[in-house]
């Protein structure tokens, strides 16, 4: 295991650290979507995967 | 009547604080990517080590963590927001410089790929104007799962998980710029130096994520 590595883990693992409470309280406050609002943010986001396809077929 | 001219100006005051904002976080987040770019080419030219790209990646994550939100609602955020991003970006150098070696046209495609995908998830949170705050929870436990697969995978080295979490990033890192950009019309997000930072955070692991994928699954 190189000390690359090593550095690369201990800084994921203070990013987890880090959100971890934010996560938390997110989960516990955050407003419940409805099917409306889970769609409206999920069709844009299915277009960024089409997009994504097609810019690995270009390359 | 003049309750009605009264709820009017407070209506027009908060509009002309979101125009503010949403006007200032574009102009900074304008002007740090393209000072990121640059160290980033500086990174290229310099051919600086991984280890010294983890270390400039270390020490930009403690500006985030520590400095940043202590200084963000002041003119010292300006000079933090310019160190966190410029670290980012010199942090990105040896990345860069490998796929430079390899394909220089994946780096292209890369960063166009990135530059369509935040315009347009932008443009339609702003067209829109809906609120993605019910995102919040579900977008930091998918933060959380990939942050966890990352670290296991450092160990482990499976080239199949590396995709599966360079697709998931760009996944969520979409949902981070509709949540991001709804929050600031939505008047969540009042700190454009904040904004910023979430924003460019955001934009950078979209472009990592897709320089890994465009390397591994492209045709050449």
């Amino acid at each position: 295991m190189s000390l690359e590595a090593i550095l690369a883990a201990v800084l994921m693992g203070g990013m987890l650290v880090f959100i971890f409470p934010r996560m938390r309280d997110a989960v516990k406050n955050a407003p419940k979507g409805s099917t409306d609002d889970w769609k409206a943010a999920i069709i844009p986001i299915l277009g960024v995967i089409l997009f994504v396809i097609l810019l690995i077929k270009i390359v | 009547m003049y309750q009605n001219e009264n709820v009017f100006s407070r209506t027009s005051e908060s509009a002309l604080a979101t125009n503010k904002v949403l006007r200032n976080t574009y102009a900074l987040l304008s002007i740090t990517l393209l000072f990121s770019a640059v160290m980033a080419f500086v990174g290229v030219a310099m051919k600086i080590s991984v280890l010294t790209a983890i270390i400039a990646d270390v020490v930009a994550f403690v500006i985030l963590w520590f400095v940043l939100p202590r200084t963000a609602n002041s003119a010292a955020g300006l000079p933090v927001i310019f160190a966190f991003t410029g670290l980012l970006g010199l942090g990105l150098g040896p990345v860069i410089a490998r796929y430079l070696a390899v394909n220089p046209s994946i780096v292209m495609t890369a960063l166009g790929g990135t530059g369509v995908i935040f315009l347009s998830l932008s443009a339609y949170a702003l067209t829109t104007k809906r609120d993605f705050s019910f995102m919040a929870g579900f977008l930091m436990v998918g933060m959380f799962v990939i942050i966890g697969a990352a670290i296991l995978n450092i160990f482990m080295q499976i080239p199949v998980l590396s995709l599966a979490i360079s697709a998931a990033v760009i996944l969520i890192m979409s949902g981070f710029i509709l949540y991001e950009t709804s929050s600031i019309i939505n008047g969540g997000e009042r700190n454009y130096i904040m904004a910023t930072a979430s924003l460019f955070l955001s934009i950078l692991n979209i472009f990592t994520a897709l320089l890994r994928l465009l390397g591994a699954l492209g045709d050449d």
